[in-house]
Order: structure tokens, then C-alpha cells, then sequence
């Protein structure tokens, strides 16, 4: 058992392209639910429009790089729009219920047989990212050290990420110091006080919902260029590691999801590399190879409820500022 | 309120005599299968259909049959049009038409369709349609079709909707009562759903326990897991004056723990749990288990909402659900009327997975997959009141199965949750739900 192999994949997993991709889609729940407070439960979804709108726009219609993120971005914001229309006005809880099914009937949608032309039905769709990796500014070659090294592909896409994610956080910092910013956290402090300063809450909601979105779209593509699209990617339990992603770090804080997606991947590698080490080594004897799997999933259930009732302001956050209220 | 207790004594003795009438039937079910016909031995299984060109039956028509092990076999229509080949076992078989056996200017209605993948695992005997052009009536109008196909066809979906949706309403009912009572928005409510059907497996399958006992056993257990439940999480953290969303995420957790817990527990394949004969229900072949849990589940609502108008101990629910400070301050033990609505809801989301683990079969992550066809019931027919989770329930069911005549297959819960949105911008509060502001 090389147990070196075990620590070094998980210390390669703090920055791995998926650690952004998740990191970014977590910053943008957190504008939704840390800074506004509006209980989206549906993040898989738009993190679907971003694989979708951009591997469709360049494999049917040939579009360029560039223009296939414009246009799920696009498709994001008329997402946002038609989710929000609805739901906005409700009560909390509603929302929450209304967007997990916004994401469901998503992927029920994208991997329907009826439209396999266009999704790839159930098998999904690859070989998108051609022109990602032909504008690769770096030559060939291997890069970086032990335990993070990596050929000039992998690193194209961790720096384009993580490039993404930094852009975001500072986006993301200057809005919330922003008059906007302050609106937005009083709405979500007490949304009828800040009715009755004359404030359009609704507006500011819906304007919470498409930033936040369009991050997850963001997400979305970055989560995919090194990978196919897969349907399967997109339920529901997505959306919970995006939360416990955002619950660890600290929702209402800036670098919480960076960190909090940071350690969500390496803690599920490393336990995955020890529990896979352990069966090997026939310590572990209860559980075979292909148990290791759901048993991960359970310690994340596990995270995910001691850190809501123990610590819901997270590792960074502050008891004050996240009030969580229905 | 009298007119109330009026229509539910009424509805207590309809559902007494439904009562002892379904139980009745259950216990010598096997005696019980199409009339004049003999019970069909379980171990013989076969492949058939009928060949109809319009109205005329076509004779000498091949169709080969090909299973996974290599079995291989033809069938012959006969002169009254019908084929019919004895296959080994459960499984896979491809049937493919021998086009080149029909007779000259005969074809398939959809000439891909000449192959077709059946299965055989719960029913032994499966029929399968060739659709020919029909040749013999001409100049069909487009939306003439045959009367009596098409009808069969709705109303084959329009049962198994009703059926669904009854099934259904038993989990939502739990669900509703929960969120009634506490404001909880239960995620880990579905694998309640689980594990009922996959203690009914365990009960009826590997231990070999007859159905209607390990139906009352599974029962009992998930009544007892909603008291545990209650008592070891929801009841501290209500203690602790935890959040409503905190609770909400921490039902979010639980549900992700005790699904995985089931998958290793039964890994992540289908079981099958449903069995025996096929009843003739108006003309649709409809599995006799679900017939009578549909008119067992019908009964239970029954009682449910006679408990709910006319005890006290309903009354009390009731009152909890309304206004829990209020509720209190006249004398009831909020607490205890929350513990035993945790139990009642085990009890009807345990029952409710035993009969949908028979009409869907059982697998680790099904109540899952359901979760949102109960919360969307739930917030059809209004978030937190019982009768409007069966009215939503039964909906949602219908709708399901029905929109499969014109939507893919595939697409059928998101047909539900469209309706589901589309209901909530129309009326927020729900169909049976008070108009009061929503946010």
C-alpha cells in the first residue's frame, strides 16, 4: 500500500479543476442563500445549463469558445428569470421546493431519449473542449511539482478555473461592500424592513438569483472541460454538496466556499484513498471495495447535519451575520 | 362542525364495510384470479400476442423469439391470428417480426419496429403488439382510430394513475402531518418510503413471511423508526430551538445518510417485489396485489381522516397544526401530539412503501426519486393539511400516468413538477389550502 499515492492525490485535489468548479458554484449559492437568504435548492441546475448550453452551442450549432459561454449565460438569466418569476414572491420554504424541482425537471429534460439528438439522451455529450485546449497558451510539457503536477492541458484548465473563481470572488467581494450589497443583506436580516425603506425587494431578489446563477453556469462549464457531460452529474445530491460546501466554509463569507470546497475534496479523497487502503490491507473486513463509494456519501450526511446544528455559521463565519430564518 | 362529525361517521362506516370487505378478499387472494380460468402455474412463462391486419386475423405469420443465454424459438400464428412460445425463465427476450412472412401489401404501422426488447419479471406471460397498417377498412381519418384500443389504453393509464396517486397520498399524508405539526419540510421523508418496501422484501422475499404479516410487520417497524426518529434528532433540535432551515438541511443530511446506509446494506439493484395474478379491472390486465392495495389504501384514508374530524386525539393534531402555542395554551401536550403524529406518519409512509414497493418495486434510492412527487402533492393541495395531500396526491398520480399518452415516458414526473409550478403561480396557497399571504 503506497500510502504517499494516497495523501498525494488528495493534496492534488486542492487544485483540481473540480475543486473550482464546485468552489464557484458554492460562491454563487452563497450570494443566493448566504447574502440574500433565498433558499435555492437548485444549483444543479444551473451548473447543468452551463455543460449543456456550452457543449450544444459549440457540437450542434459550431459555435466558438467564446460565444458558447455567452450563450449559457444567456440561458442562465432566462432561467433565472422564469424561476424566479414564480417563486420570489413566496414564502422561503416554497422556493426551496419550487427550485429543487426547476432542477429536476432540468435533467429529466437533458436526458430524455426524445431529445438525443441534441443532449445525447442519457449517454450525454463529449468532446467539446477542442478549441478550449487549442488556444493552451502553455507549450507542451510537464509542469508544477510533486504532489500537483501536471501536463500543460491540465494545467490550461486549472489556471483558466481558477482564474474564473478568483475573478468571482472579487466580483462577488466589491458587490457585497456595494450599496447593492447592503439592500441585498437586508433583505435578507428582515425583508419587510427594507420594504418599507421603498426598497423593490423583488427586484433585488431576482438580481441575487441571476448573479448567483450565472456563477453556477460558470461552474458548470469549468466542471466539464476536463470531462463529458454526464446527466447523471446533475441531481439533486449535487446541489446538497454545493450546500455543505457553502455550510463549511462559512455561507456569508467570501473565501469560505474556496476553502470549504477545498476541504470537502480533499477529506473525500483522502478518505476514499484510506478506506480503499484498508479493505486492501484486510483491516477492514465489513465493507468491499465497492461499499467505499456510499460509505463517503454517508459521512457527508453526516458532516453535513453536525455542522448545521453545531456550527451553521461555518469555519470562517460569524454567529451574527447568519441568522437562518424561514 | 356537526355537519363534519356527520360525514365522517358516514365515512367511518363506508370504510368499515370496504374494510372487512378488502380482508376478505386478501386472505384466500390465490383463489381469486380471472373467473372460470385456472390459477396459472407460476413456473411456466411465454411470450404472445396477436396479429390483426384491421380486423382480419393473418395465420402463418413467424415471429422469432431470442433470450440471453442463447435460447432460440419461433412462434406461428395460428388461424385465430394469436402466437404464442413458451420461454425458459425471467429475463430479457428480443421479438422480431419476420416481415417477409406477412402477406403482400401488409406492413407495420412504424416499419422500425419490427424488433422489440420485452422483459419478463413480475408477470409470467407477456403479450407483444405488432401495430400493422391496417389495410382492410380504408381511408381512415387521422384521430379515427379504433374505438375500443384507444379507450383500453387511457383507461389502462387512468387506473394505474388512480392507483399511484392513492399510493401516494398515504406517504404525503405522513408528509403533510409532519410539516402540519413541526414546519418541517421532512427530505429524509422518502426513505421512509424505502424502507418500508425493503423491509416488505426482507419479510415476504428472504425470509419467506407470508404478505399481509410482513405488510403488518414493516408496518409496525417504520411507525417505530418515525417515533425513534423523533425522539433522537427532531426532538433535541426543536429542544435547542434550531432553525426551520437548519432542520430542513439536517433532514437533507439524514437523508443522504440512511439512503447510502441502504444501498450497502442491499446494494444497488432493483428487487423485485411484487408477484401473483393478473386481474381484469374494466377491461385492463391490472396486477391483483395493487388492486387491493389500492382499495386497502383507500380504506386507510378513510380511517385517517375519520381519526382527524372525529377523535380527540385528532382534533388535538388539528389544533397543533393550526396554532401550537394556542394548541397549548388550552391544555394540549404539544409534544406528545408531535411524537405520535411522527408515529402515525411512519405508519402510513411505511404501509405506503410496502404497496408502491409492489406497484414500483423495490430499490435503495426509490423514495427518493418519489420525494418530490410527495412534496409536490403536498404543496398542490396546500402545504400542511391532510385532505389536501390526498386531493394533490391523487392529482399528481393521474397526471403522471396519464401525460405518458402524449409526453415521452421519460418525462412523466417532470410533467408533475410542471404542473406543480404552474399550480403555485396560479393559486400560492395551494388548491385546498387557506388563501392567507405567502411571503
Amino acid at each position: 500500500m503506497d500510502w504517499s499515492l494516497v495523501f498525494g492525490n488528495a493534496a492534488a485535489e486542492l487544485i483540481s479543476p473540480t475543486t473550482a468548479a464546485y468552489a464557484l458554484a458554492a460562491i454563487g449559492l452563497a450570494v443566493h442563500f448566504g447574502y440574500t437568504g433565498l433558499l435555492n435548492f437548485g444549483q444543479a441546475a444551473f451548473m447543468a445549463i452551463g455543460a449543456y448550453g456550452f457543449a450544444v452551442s459549440v457540437l450542434n450549432f459550431g459555435l466558438s469558445f467564446w460565444q458558447a459561454i455567452a450563450v449559457s449565460m444567456i440561458l442562465s438569466v432566462l432561467f433565472a428569470l422564469i424561476l424566479g418569476i414564480p417563486t420570489l414572491r413566496l414564502r422561503s420554504d416554497y422556493l426551496a421546493i419550487v427550485t429543487i424541482a426547476a432542477a429536476e425537471i432540468l435533467r429529466y429534460v437533458v436526458s430524455t431519449t426524445s431529445l438525443k439528438d441534441l443532449t445525447g439522451g442519457s449517454s450525454g455529450l463529449s468532446g467539446f473542449a477542442t478549441e478550449f485546449y487549442a488556444i493552451n497558451p502553455f507549450p507542451t510539457g510537464n509542469y508544477l511539482f510533486w504532489p500537483f503536477d501536471v501536463t500543460e492541458k491540465e494545467l490550461w484548465v486549472r489556471v483558466f478555473g481558477w482564474s474564473i473563481v478568483a475573478l468571482a470572488t472579487i466580483l462577488v467581494l466589491l458587490m457585497m461592500r456595494s450599496p447593492w450589497g447592503r439592500v441585498v443583506k437586508g433583505i435578507r436580516e428582515d425583508e419587510d424592513a427594507v420594504r418599507s425603506l421603498g426598497k423593490n425587494v423583488y427586484a433585488y431578489k431576482m438580481q441575487s438569483l441571476i448573479l448567483g446563477g450565472a456563477l453556477g453556469t460558470l461552474a458548470g462549464i469549468v466542471f466539464v472541460l476536463p470531462r463529458a457531460v454526464q446527466p447523471g452529474n446533475y441531481v439533486t445530491g449535487l446541489t446538497f454538496f454545493i450546500w455543505t460546501i457553502m455550510l463549511l466554509g462559512g455561507a456569508a463569507t467570501v473565501f469560505g466556499p474556496i476553502v470549504g470546497s477545498m476541504i470537502f475534496w480533499v477529506l473525500l479523497s483522502l478518505t476514499e484513498g484510506v478506506l480503499q487502503g484498508l479493505v486492501n490491507m484486510g483491516v477492514i473486513t465489513f465493507l468491499s471495495t465497492d461499499q467505499i463509494g456510499p460509505v463517503r456519501f454517508i459521512l457527508i450526511g453526516l458532516g453535513l447535519m453536525a455542522l448545521v446544528v453545531f456550527r451553521p455559521q461555518g469555519i470562517f463565519g460569524n454567529k451574527k451575520e447568519l441568522q437562518f430564518n424561514v | 362542525m356537526s355537519q363534519l362529525l356527520i360525514t365522517a361517521t358516514k365515512k367511518f362506516a363506508v370504510a368499515l364495510g370496504l374494510f372487512t370487505f378488502l380482508f376478505g378478499l386478501l386472505v384466500p387472494a390465490s383463489a381469486f384470479a380471472v373467473e372460470g380460468e385456472p390459477v396459472p402455474d407460476s413456473n411456466v412463462f411465454s411470450i404472445g400476442g396477436i396479429i390483426k391486419d384491421g380486423d382480419v386475423v393473418l395465420e402463418g405469420i413467424e415471429i422469432s423469439v431470442l433470450g440471453a443465454d442463447g435460447f432460440e424459438a419461433v412462434g406461428t400464428t395460428g388461424a385465430d391470428g394469436r402466437w404464442s412460445v413458451p420461454v425458459p425463465g425471467k429475463g430479457e427476450y428480443q421479438v422480431t417480426l419476420r416481415v417477409e412472412t406477412l402477406p403482400t401489401g401488409a406492413s407495420l404501422r412504424d416499419p422500425d419496429r419490427s424488433q422489440k426488447t420485452v422483459k419478463i419479471d413480475v408477470v409470467n406471460t407477456v403479450n407483444v403488439l405488432f401495430p400493422l397498417n391496417d389495410t382492410t377498412t380504408p381511408a381512415v381519418k387521422p384521430g379515427d382510430k379504433p374505438a375500443t384500443a384507444e379507450t383500453n389504453v387511457f383507461l389502462g393509464r387512468l387506473i394505474a394513475g388512480v392507483n399511484l396517486g392513492i399510493l401516494l397520498a398515504m406517504a404525503a399524508i405522513g408528509l403533510s402531518l409532519i410539516y402540519g405539526t413541526t414546519a418541517l419540510n421532512n427530505f429524509a421523508h422518502g426513505e421512509m418510503v424505502t424502507l418500508g418496501a425493503l423491509l416488505a422484501f426482507t419479510f415476504n422475499k428472504i425470509l419467506g413471511i407470508d404478505l399481509l404479516l410482513s405488510a403488518l410487520l414493516t408496518t409496525i417497524l417504520v411507525a417505530a423508526s418515525g417515533w425513534f426518529q423523533d425522539a433522537a434528532i427532531w426532538r433535541p433540535l426543536r429542544k435547542r430551538r434550531v432553525g426551520l432551515t437548519q432542520m430542513m438541511i439536517v433532514s437533507i443530511g439524514l437523508s443522504l445518510v440512511v439512503r447510502y446506509i441502504f444501498q450497502i446494506i442491499y446494494g444497488g439493484d432493483t428487487k423485485v417485489l411484487s408477484q401473483g395474478e393478473i386481474w381484469d379491472v374494466f377491461g385492463v390486465p391490472t396486477q391483483a396485489v395493487n388492486v387491493i392495495s389500492a382499495g386497502v389504501g383507500v380504506v386507510i384514508l378513510l380511517l385517517v381522516a375519520a381519526f382527524l374530524t372525529k377523535t380527540r386525539l385528532g382534533k388535538a393534531t388539528r389544533a397543533v397544526a393550526d396554532n401550537a402555542s394556542l394548541a397549548a395554551a388550552t391544555g394540549i401536550d404539544v409534544e406528545r401530539i408531535i411524537r405520535i403524529v411522527w408515529v402515525i406518519a411512519g405508519a402510513l409512509t411505511g404501509i405506503s412503501g410496502v404497496m408502491l414497493g409492489l406497484f414500483l418495486q423495490a430499490s435503495w434510492d426509490m423514495g427518493f426519486s418519489i420525494l418530490l412527487l410527495m412534496f409536490a402533492a403536498v404543496t398542490l393541495g396546500g402545504l400542511g393539511t391532510a385532505f389536501g395531500a390526498t386531493v394533490g396526491a391523487l392529482v399528481i398520480g393521474i397526471f403522471v400516468e396519464m401525460s405518458t399518452l402524449v409526453i415521452p415516458t421519460d418525462l412523466k414526473f417532470a410533467g408533475a413538477l410542471v404542473v406543480m409550478i404552474l399550480v403555485l403561480l396560479i393559486r400560492p396557497q395551494g388548491i385546498l389550502g387557506k388563501a392567507q399571504r405567502i411571503g
